[in-house]
């Protein structure tokens, strides 16, 4: 641990970290364009200059490791001059544009010069002039503002795995760009604007939208896939404007996915405002009464059997909880929250969360993907694997589908028949995992949501216990769920109950009209054709599938509308916040059904929020502890038997549209379009 | 001021650049020079194997040379635009550097400069303007493809171009009475046996 001295100041310091490390460190501020914490070192724009005691000239510090006994000045004239004379550098050929610049109030480049920045110009040429660039349909480029920092090419190359940004030229015809003129073809463009320190590229899809002092901030939690990552919903009024990551390390550091961000316009579509209840086979709109009333006649004196219930895949806990409830209530054991079919059926937790965490992929030192393409799966935890693999010493295979997942994957074959093999040591990969210290099973539900999905779970089972993949100091048995709801709902049993029908049980018996009442909570990724002449209450936000078949529609909120409890795919608890109003009459959905139960008679014991999450409480001891995350419990899970031959295939089909709120979105349309010219192209 | 393009798109479409088999095998020794691995290190070597074949780089090449090295091919466009060396536009079979730089203005690379203007046709010869080759003793200077022409004149430039459109190849270096960098007219000092 070397000492030094920042700013008269005595400070021990981690060895091999940088001066700028240790002055933040040491509560020192260092104004810096292209250092960043999670991209390589670049040393490039020189704004981060201090002066060391002994050197010749000033040091950047980004670049720079801390050594024995420096000393360190980081506001002396020195360091001043220094950093003026590099901010006019960099504003010689920037323009003078902040008015009509989306980054204007939120710009790196804007606040350091109010600090650094010489009051004029004295600079006469001609500012060069750089043609924008074609990015795709999120990331709108100004490369007239571009200061070189190069953070967007470290980011492309090193974080999203597609080295397609580049810096052409040198000197004054330096540019960035992709040389090739075609759209990114990474899940994660969005957050080459967040790391672009000015306003040369900025969000399309927000491009004169708002201003950053405009907006209300919620932090919040997102649902688009199973991973939970945090964000930001910035709001004005009742619009969301636009959707941030939030900083955890220990889910998606700083990185969120182009869906995650941008398909906030599909809140503004195809929204339920209000109940409507099918008449004479056409949905009229109703009040909550004539709906209540409408679904109060079809229960009425219903054996509890011919009920049912499928929740979907973006429900809060607390709306699961309160129609499992319900259907307690009315006596029916048929309720389901696994709408594609997964053969999980919420025993022992630790055979249905991502055990590890996904803290726990950076010491995985050998990992074998089951069924699973997690780049479209989760473009975010994608990235950690990436990471993962560019820290080097990690072997790597896949049992599944032959995808490009940014890092090579040695692709062991296509399906069961070769997990089998695995399991039975007949391939050299079993001797590389069984040599790790830290393996890593990661199995999608490309493997579980088909029909031999609990034989290929007790396959993995079996591996991870050949292994010795589950021991006190390392649980390396991960479950990759693609929805945000399905942790949380097998946390609350949200399965069927002794004698119950899951969703294929339920479709079934709608055909045999063994089936009468289907209660949909959000659920559109089912077959509704198969819901027969079943009387279908939907309960959601969004005019999709659901809706469409529905006889009585009930108005509900989108995450952003509620606060909700969701439980990300490696169990951890996390709490989103309501950052806007539901639209007209819509309201919180575990409001909806309690005030349902009221009608029905079977009033739930809960009238706040507080009591609903201490009901959650109450299912399961895990809702108790937010935002922690600890390997589930072991045991026997899964149903030995035989496999058949069909390969694994990603249940993602097409990563933009995948929920109702995507396939309302016009940017995810324009995104789907996007990908398929380049794949077109290629 | 002009706009910046890295990418130029005023050239000629070229659809398909595969080396030639003995430049395929000096490409192979090429990257045979680094660690496995690391062949990627080979790029400029090998982006001048391709630019002596073709005469200048089409995008196609640079994506050939990209795909044997197994690198990126933003990589690869990278180097190619960062180097004045390599040409991304079609050039004439003959390229004119002529420095300009202070010493071989002053020793006349103006008028040796007009003289390789009057010649540019863009298909026997193409004109660079550029920065010192390094050849001040000689100045001025003009590289002629991979060869230096020194202790230019007018008279003297219009006779090497003359020579070389008649298909020979005038002999390189000094085109005064001058060894290399020594006197004009022979030995000044050491002329004792």
């Amino acid at each position: 641990m070397p000492k030094m001295k920042i700013d008269g100041v005595e400070i021990e310091v981690p060895a091999g970290i940088t001066v700028l490390q240790a002055c933040e460190l040491a509560g020192v501020e260092i104004p810096r364009f292209c250092y960043h914490e999670r991209l390589s070192i670049a040393g490039n724009c020189r704004m981060c200059l201090v002066e060391q005691e002994k050197a010749p000239k000033p040091i950047a510090s980004c670049a720079m490791p801390v050594m024995e006994n420096m000393v360190i000045h980081t506001n002396t004239p020195m360091v001043q001059k220094a950093r003026n004379g590099v901010m006019e550098f960099l504003l010689i050929n920037h323009p003078l544009d902040c008015p009509i610049c989306d980054q204007g109030g939120e710009c790196d480049l804007q606040d350091q010069a109010m600090a650094y920045g010489f009051d004029r110009s004295r600079y006469h040429e001609n500012k060069r002039a750089v043609p924008d660039k074609e990015l795709g349909p999120l990331v709108k480029t100004s490369m007239n503002r571009c200061i070189h920092c190069t953070r967007c090419i470290r980011f492309a190359t090193e974080v999203a795995g597609v080295e397609e940004l580049g810096a052409t030229g040198r000197g004054e015809s330096m540019e960035v760009t992709t040389y090739v003129e075609h759209a990114l073809s990474t899940e994660l463009s969005g957050n080459l604007v967040d790391l672009c320190p000015v306003g040369a590229l900025t969000s399309k899809p927000y491009a004169f939208e708002a201003r950053s002092w405009e907006l209300s901030k919620t932090e919040s939690i997102d649902v688009m896939d199973g991973l939970g990552a945090n964000i930001r919903v910035d709001t004005r009024g009742a619009q969301v404007m636009r959707v941030l990551p939030r900083l955890n390390d220990d889910v998606n550091e700083e990185w969120i996915s182009d869906k995650t961000r941008h398909a906030l316009d599909g809140l503004r579509h195809q929204r339920l405002d209000r109940p409507y209840v099918r008449r004479a086979g056409k949905l009229v709109e109703a009040t909550w009464d004539q709906a209540f009333g409408a679904i109060e006649a079809k229960l009425k004196g219903l054996d509890g059997a011919k009920i049912a219930a499928i929740s979907g895949d973006q429900c809060d806990a607390e709306a699961m909880v309160a129609l499992k409830d319900l259907m307690t209530a009315l006596g029916s054991p048929n309720i389901d929250c696994r709408q594609d079919g997964a053969k999980l059926d919420g025993g022992p937790r630790g055979s249905y969360i991502f055990n590890p965490g996904v803290r726990g992929i950076d010491s995985a030192d050998a990992v074998l993907l089951i069924g699973t393409n997690p780049r479209w799966e989760s473009p975010v935890l994608n990235a950690r694997l990436r990471k993962r693999y560019l820290a080097g010493h990690c072997a790597m295979a896949s049992v599944g589908p032959a995808v490009d997942f940014t890092y090579p994957v040695e692709r062991l074959g296509a399906g069961p028949a070769t997990l089998r093999d695995l399991v039975d040591g007949k391939l050299g990969f079993f001797e590389k995992l069984k040599a790790a210290k830290h393996p890593l099973i990661i199995i999608g539900m490309g493997a579980l949501a088909r029909e031999d999905g609990a034989a290929v779970l007790a396959l993995a089972r079996d591996l991870a216990e050949k292994l010795d993949a589950v021991r006190a100091d390392w649980s390396g048995f991960a479950i990759l769920h693609t929805t945000a709801a399905r942790v949380g709902g097998l946390d609350l049993g949200l399965v069927p109950a002794e004698g119950g029908r899951d969703v294929a049980g339920i479709l079934a018996g709608c055909e045999k009209r063994e089936i009468e009442v289907v209660y949909l909570l959000a659920a559109d990724e089912i077959d509704t054709k198969r819901l027969g002449k079943a009387f279908v209450i939907y309960q959601g936000h969004h005019g999709d599938a659901g809706a469409h078949r529905a006889d009585v529609i009930l108005p509900g909120a989108a995450y952003t509308e509620k606060p909700g409890t969701y439980v990300n795919t490696e169990g951890r608890v996390q709490l989103g916040q309501r950052a806007a109003y539901p639209p007209g009459d819509a309201r919180e959905d575990w409001a909806v059904l309690r005030a349902l139960s009221e009608r029905l008679g079977k009033t739930l014991p809960y009238d706040s929020l507080n009591e609903v999450r201490a009901r959650l409480v109450t299912v399961n001891r895990n809702f108790a502890a937010i935002d922690q995350q600890a390997a589930g419990s072991w045991g026997m899970f899964g149903k030995a038997g035989t496999v058949s031959d069909a390969p694994f295939v990603s249940p993602i089909a097409n990563f933009y549209m995948t929920c109702p709120i995507s396939r309302a979105s016009k940017t995810m349309a324009e995104c789907m379009a996007s990908r398929a010219q380049l794949m077109a192209a290629e | 001021m002009a706009m910046i393009t890295a990418d130029p798109k005023d050239v000629p479409h070229v659809g398909q650049f595969v080396f030639t088999p003995e430049n395929l095998a000096k490409v192979r020794e090429l990257m045979s020079h680094y660690p496995a691995g690391r062949q990627a290190s080979a790029v400029i070597a090998v982006l001048d194997l391709a630019q002596r074949q073709q005469g200048w780089l089409p995008r196609v090449a640079m994506d050939e040379v990209a795909k044997l090295l197994d690198m990126a091919p933003i990589r690869v466009y990278e180097i190619a635009t960062f180097y004045t060396m390599f040409q991304l536009k079609p050039r004439g079979k003959y390229l004119l550097q002529v420095c300009t730089t202070t010493p071989c203005w002053l020793r006349g690379s103006e008028a040796v400069m007009k003289a390789c203007q009057h010649a540019a046709d863009g298909e026997t010869f193409s004109v660079q303007e550029v920065e010192c080759l390094g050849g001040c003793v000689n100045a001025p200077v003009v590289q002629i493809n991979d060869d230096f022409y020194e202790d230019l004149d007018e008279t003297s430039m219009a006779k090497v171009l003359d020579a070389f459109r008649r298909g020979e190849t005038p002999k390189p270096g000094p085109q005064v009475d001058r060894q290399t960098s020594a006197p004009i007219g022979g030995a000044t000092t050491l002329r004792s046996e």
